[in-house]
């Protein structure tokens, strides 16, 4: 017989991950496919806890791990964080986007994952608890891999923080698939801008599904920042890019490479994909 | 215990709390409106509404339904009602599967947008896919529902031609009855177990042991079939076991089926079976390698069989022609992804055998379920369910055979849901073509001569690929006149998914070859697309490759029909800077039935003593309408409103053989027969009172009126005395479509009827990206007399829909994209508005004039796109799909 928990008290839920074995459901729009009538295992539901859920300001940004994709679409946000509010209304469709979590979409860990990008160019960190404590990483740092995080079995994904520094400037958020919805992306690209009397003072770019996680592009930042306004995108080079695509059956590594520098030159202009 | 209020009511269950909350919902509460096309959030299927917000109730715990307000299909809200009459109005519902899934997204969106732009539409029903309907009818339905117009009205007489409602679209906008749905009390739950390798030997440990557990009730194999274990669609070519025994020859196939005591967890991960992989033939090129092993003893090359189509001295014309063009395409494997993964259930009722199962071909299904088990037809009776698409995929039996054995074996009811995956492994695909060839003109742009080479990756086992290599030559040329031609097509058996029927029989793989070279053959030639093929468009009294003499030829007034919105389309097609504007063209024509094959239909019209009209018709509906058409025809043809007649059907123990939902015939063929059965009763009823034919016919009661003049007539039925069938009076006619056979050159007039269209697509090309937007299509469809032009516009804006993923995205790798996520169908968003322009000229065999059309939609619209793409940016794609990245590669080697 499996256990399904479902806690109201984040306490208690920390000391049933301590127990080990469990597996966290957050949205499940990640866990179910693929299950059978019902989830195997020993279940965690999270969707109780109140501190999981929400956005508030203070130092900076919080965004409970639990916080659905439609609750951030219709989130009122500062303008860097319009990419992430993009990529929500681009995650599945609205049934998805109902359920899904921020949380969930970065546990998940999928070099697709369209929360990622937005995110990383945000300075996300990520705030974990476990019966031991808490702990504050760079978002970059936990996600180790495709399907690979730093979260330790007993620990829980509480929420992502954005620092002030990262609530400046314009975000956006392109992505490319095969079809209109529902859609699993070929290649994506994040963008958050700072601009002052027509230079980009400030720059973070980052890309999706063009290698085993998604990541920040330090040479175009380095390259791009103090430089004007006017003219920016065709000041892109492919050689500033960092990529390691693969050829899959949504598209081949070279048409990857093409696809990325393309949509960063878009969201430089400012144009949509 | 989870208690919450379902559609206003307080409910409580004692689910699992990690059970899925469809599963709550459908098998604990009964409340099976609610449908499941996937378990993965791919398709909307599911989608209710927790607390006003739409979800997949597949990735919902039943645990969260707690003191939760939740909505179903089965609901009664005011939103809802307004939806469901808007669906109706609009004929917003095919087979009806994800009318529940799109119903309660749309609910979700008028609660926030009451009156929704088209584009909110669309986006709040992205999550949803329909197979069916191009989306374009629910659009205008959500867009529409505010109005709060009511449901639609039926008109009284003469029924032919009108836009009518379908008649069962009450059912399919509550939560429709399909495979999944119903079962008797107690079912056993059946599994297969699959192979999961292409090819591969496998022997089983202890199977006794195992059935012996717990919660099994049993196990077969291959060695409990008691009859012949072999079926095809064609019985000649009967090849396919309904479980295989060692080796099995494709992943997916069934090797053992175990049978669960219900509300037992049907979990087969330990059952005994060791399995030993094969080298695998993945390839026609691999299987017609000359070492390579055979897939069947008595099939040498692993050549299921070629078709020949032989006119005229072909090279010779091609050698003297002014303009030759040659070519290759390739095409994937395509699946049909029907919401509705196969399902049904099997019971005894004394002796006989009863199936109810989704189906598009209930009689084929009772003849070779009952040779597998070897039972008399008589003891097998096939009860079609609600189908939830079909496409040609549900014409070969899938589930029927295996709960079928498991009824019989063990006396009791079984039932038998595949899952998305089963469905899309076991069952079969659209055949992948290499095709090749030659085709050459006059100097004045005349066709003179084809040369075409096409092979037929047909998989493991016969079912129609014989089907597809005689169409595909038959069709080769197009629907344009061709004095010499040779053309061949062969079927290949390989190691991969089952190939089989998938709208169009080859005829699409065959139209992207031919249409995209008559493209190039136009620009050799000098002439616009379009007048090319006008120029050559087959006219009446012509002969076809084949040598038959064309009639009612209806591909000059589609082509013609298009010029003015070919003209705007080519001024307006203007770049703008790196997204390029292009123009498609492509024709089709499909022949009508089967292949110089009888094929007859019946159907029988009856009146009861007490006054009851009843329609016995046996065609599946499996969305595209001949519950309604069917009784449109025969209202017409007998002359009684639609309204008195009560409909029986389909079932082998009620109706008489109406053939199969398949090649385009049942508006054709059980059409005719239902024209002559609607005839054959008005004329018995006009003798009785020896009125003449123009006499009106009405019923109150028992009674019929003979109006004529000012002459009226009144036949008491109830004085008439009854027939076997319990009829005062009844009609039963059979209608065979007049052909003649192909031969050895496949020479012969193979179909009555051909049906034919042309389709212009308007797209734009980033040519940075390789990234297609549509933007209009426009499609001119000779359909002899529309019957239902609302039924009609449904299914080309459905068939178009499947020929833009055929075009774009869908490829099937065995494996890899047996899911709704990896394998991509279109969506809300990606079907451009859709122009159809009704063209009528009739067919003297059609009833009423009509012809088929179900397939036709399908065929020009891939090619156009890829024509449109060409003349956007030069670019020549030989492969579908046109995947961005193969795009991008194109236009980078384009000529200019």
């Amino acid at each position: 017989m499996t256990a399904y928990a479902r806690p109201s008290d984040l306490p208690d839920a920390l000391e049933i991950l301590a127990g080990g074995g469990w597996r966290v459901l957050a949205g499940g729009t990640d866990l179910y496919p693929g299950a059978g009538a019902a989830l195997a295992g020993d279940i965690l539901d999270i969707s109780a806890l109140d501190e999981l859920r929400g956005i508030t300001r203070g130092a900076g940004l919080r965004i409970g791990a639990a916080t659905t994709w439609s609750d951030l679409a219709e989130a009122d946000l500062p303008p860097a964080l319009a990419g992430l509010q993009a990529a929500a209304r681009l995650v599945g469709g609205r049934q998805v986007q109902n359920a899904g979590t921020i949380g969930g979409n970065i546990c998940n860990a999928s070099p697709a994952a369209d929360g990622v990008p937005p995110l990383l160019t945000l300075d996300a960190e990520v705030e974990l608890a476990s019966a031991r404590g808490r702990r504050r990483l760079p978002l970059a740092d936990y996600l180790r891999g495709p399907r690979q995080t730093a979260r330790a079995a007993d620990e829980l994904l509480m929420a992502v923080h954005i620092p002030d520094a990262a609530l400046r400037g314009q975000g956006s958020f392109l992505k490319l698939g095969a079809r209109a919805h529902l859609v699993i992306s070929i290649a994506m690209v994040a963008l958050r801008s700072v601009t002052k009397g027509g230079l980009v003072t400030e720059i973070a770019l980052s890309i999706g599904a063009c290698g085993p996680v998604a990541r920040r592009q330090p040479g175009v930042e380095r390259a791009l920042t103090g430089t004007p306004l006017t003219g920016l995108a065709d000041r892109l080079r492919p050689e500033d890019l960092i990529l390691a695509p693969i050829d899959d059956i949504r598209a081949s590594a070279a048409y990857r490479r093409e696809a990325a520098f393309e949509l960063t030159r878009r969201a430089l202009a400012g144009g949509a994909a | 215990m989870i208690g919450f209020t379902l559609n206003g009511q307080p409910v409580t269950c004692d689910a699992p709390p990690g059970e899925r909350l469809s599963e709550t919902l459908r098998e604990r509460l009964g409340a099976r409106g609610t449908k499941v096309g996937c378990d993965a959030g791919d398709c909307g299927a599911c989608t209710v509404l927790i607390g006003g917000r739409a979800v997949c109730a597949c990735l919902t715990p039943a645990a969260r339904a707690e003191g939760a307000v939740i909505e179903t299909v089965e609901g009664s809200t005011p939103v809802l009602t307004r939806l469901r009459d808007a669906f109706l109005r609009h004929g917003a519902a095919q087979c009806g599967i994800c009318t529940p899934g799109m119903l309660m997204a749309a609910a979700e969106l008028l609660q926030r947008v009451p009156r929704p732009s088209s584009e909110e539409a669309k986006q709040a029903l992205g999550g949803v896919l329909c197979r069916c309907t191009g989306y374009a009818k629910i659009i205008t339905a959500v867009c529409d529902a505010w109005r709060g117009e009511g449901p639609p009205d039926l008109p009284v007489q003469a029924p032919v031609g009108v836009p009518l409602p379908r008649l069962d679209g009450a059912a399919k906008v509550a939560g429709d009855v399909f495979g999944a749905d119903w079962a008797p009390e107690g079912a056993l739950v059946v599994k297969a177990i699959r192979a999961p390798h292409p090819h591969a030997g496998f022997t089983f440990g202890d199977l006794a042991a195992y059935a012996a557990r717990p919660g099994i009730a049993a196990v077969y194999t291959a060695a409990d079939i008691p009859g012949r274990n072999a079926f095809s669609v064609i019985p000649a070519f009967a090849d396919q076991p309904a479980i295989a025994a060692s080796p099995a020859r494709f992943r997916g196939e069934c090797v053992a089926l175990v049978a669960f005591e219900p509300y037992t967890p049907p979990d087969t991960a330990d059952f005994p079976i060791r399995w030993t992989p094969l080298a695998a033939l993945l390839s026609s090129a691999e299987a017609e390698a000359p070492e390579a092993p055979l897939l069947h003893p008595d099939r040498p090359a692993n050549r299921l069989i070629e078709g020949v189509v032989r006119r005229g001295d072909a090279t010779a014309a091609l050698a003297a022609a002014a303009h030759v063009v040659e070519g290759s395409f390739t095409t994937a494997h395509v699946e049909h992804a029907y919401i509705e993964p196969e399902a049904g259930a099997a019971w005894m009722e004394g002796d006989t055998l009863n199936i109810r199962a989704c189906t598009q071909a209930p009689y084929m299904d009772r003849d070779d379920t009952a040779a597998i088990l070897a039972l008399p037809v008589g003891r097998v009776r096939i009860l079609p369910s609600a189908v939830g698409g079909g496409f040609g995929s549900k014409l070969d039996v899938s589930l029927q055979p295996l709960i079928g054995l498991v009824a019989l074996k063990t006396g009791r009811p079984a039932r038998m849901i595949y899952s998305r995956a089963e469905s899309m492994t076991s069952t079969t695909k659209r055949h992948p073509a290499e095709m090749r060839g030659r085709i050459g003109c006059d100097a004045t742009g005349r066709i003179t001569a084809m040369e075409f080479e096409g092979r037929f990756d047909t998989g493991a086992y016969s079912s129609w690929g014989p089907t597809v290599a005689n169409r595909v030559p038959v069709h080769a040329s197009g629907p344009y006149h061709t004095p010499t031609i040779h053309a061949r097509a062969r079927a290949v058996h390989t190691h991969g998914p089952v190939s089989g029927a998938f709208r169009g029989f080859g005829v699409p793989q065959a139209a992207l070859w031919q249409e995209t070279l008559y493209d190039r053959l136009a620009e050799k030639a000098g002439l616009d697309r379009l007048e090319f093929r006008l120029l050559n468009a087959l006219r009446d009294g012509q002969l076809s490759a084949t040598g038959q003499v064309m009639e009612a030829a209806g591909i000059a007034q589609c082509l013609t029909a298009l010029r003015p919105h070919w003209a705007r389309a080519l001024a307006e097609a203007q770049p703008q800077g790196h997204l390029r504007r292009g123009v498609g063209i492509a024709s089709c024509w499909y022949g009508c039935g089967n292949t110089g094959l009888p094929n007859p239909s019946t159907i029988r019209i009856g009146l009861t003593a007490a006054g009851g009209l009843v329609l016995h018709q046996g065609a599946t509906d499996i969305g595209q309408g001949s519950n309604t058409v069917i009784p449109q025809i025969a209202a017409q043809a007998l002359g009684l409103p639609l309204t008195a007649f009560r409909f029986i059907g389909p079932d082998t123990a009620l109706t008489p053989d109406a053939g199969k939902t398949s090649a385009s015939r049942q508006t054709f063929v059980s059409g005719r027969a239902a024209q002559a059965a609607g005839a054959a009763l008005r004329g018995a009823l006009l003798r009785l009172v020896n009125a003449g034919d123009g006499a009106e016919l009405s019923i109150n009661g028992h009674f019929v009126t003979v109006t004529e003049g000012t002459a009226c007539h009144r036949i008491d039925l109830s004085t008439l005395p009854t027939d076997a069938r319990g009829y005062a009076l009844s009609a039963e006619e059979t209608y065979d479509p007049p052909t003649r056979p192909l031969d050895e050159n496949g020479q012969g007039s193979p179909y009555a009827i051909y049906g034919y269209g042309a389709q212009m697509v308007e797209l734009a090309v980033d040519t940075r990206l390789g990234t297609v937007q549509l933007v209009k299509i426009t499609a001119a469809h000779d359909v002899g007399r529309a019957i239902n032009p609302q039924l009609i516009t449904g299914q080309i804006e459905g068939g178009i829909a499947q020929g833009i993923g055929m075009a774009l995205m869908e490829e099937y790798i065995a494996g890899r994209t047996d899911n709704l996520h990896d394998y991509l169908i279109p969506t809300t968003g990606d079907v451009p508005p859709i122009e159809s322009l009704l063209i009528e000229v009739p067919d003297p065999d059609g009833p009423f004039g009509a012809k088929g059309l179900g397939e036709h939609v399908l065929i020009p619209t891939a090619p156009a796109i890829l024509n449109a793409i060409r003349h956007a940016t030069g670019a020549e794609l030989t492969r579908t799909p046109a995947l961005p990245h193969r795009i991008l590669d194109a236009i980078q080697r384009a000529p200019r």
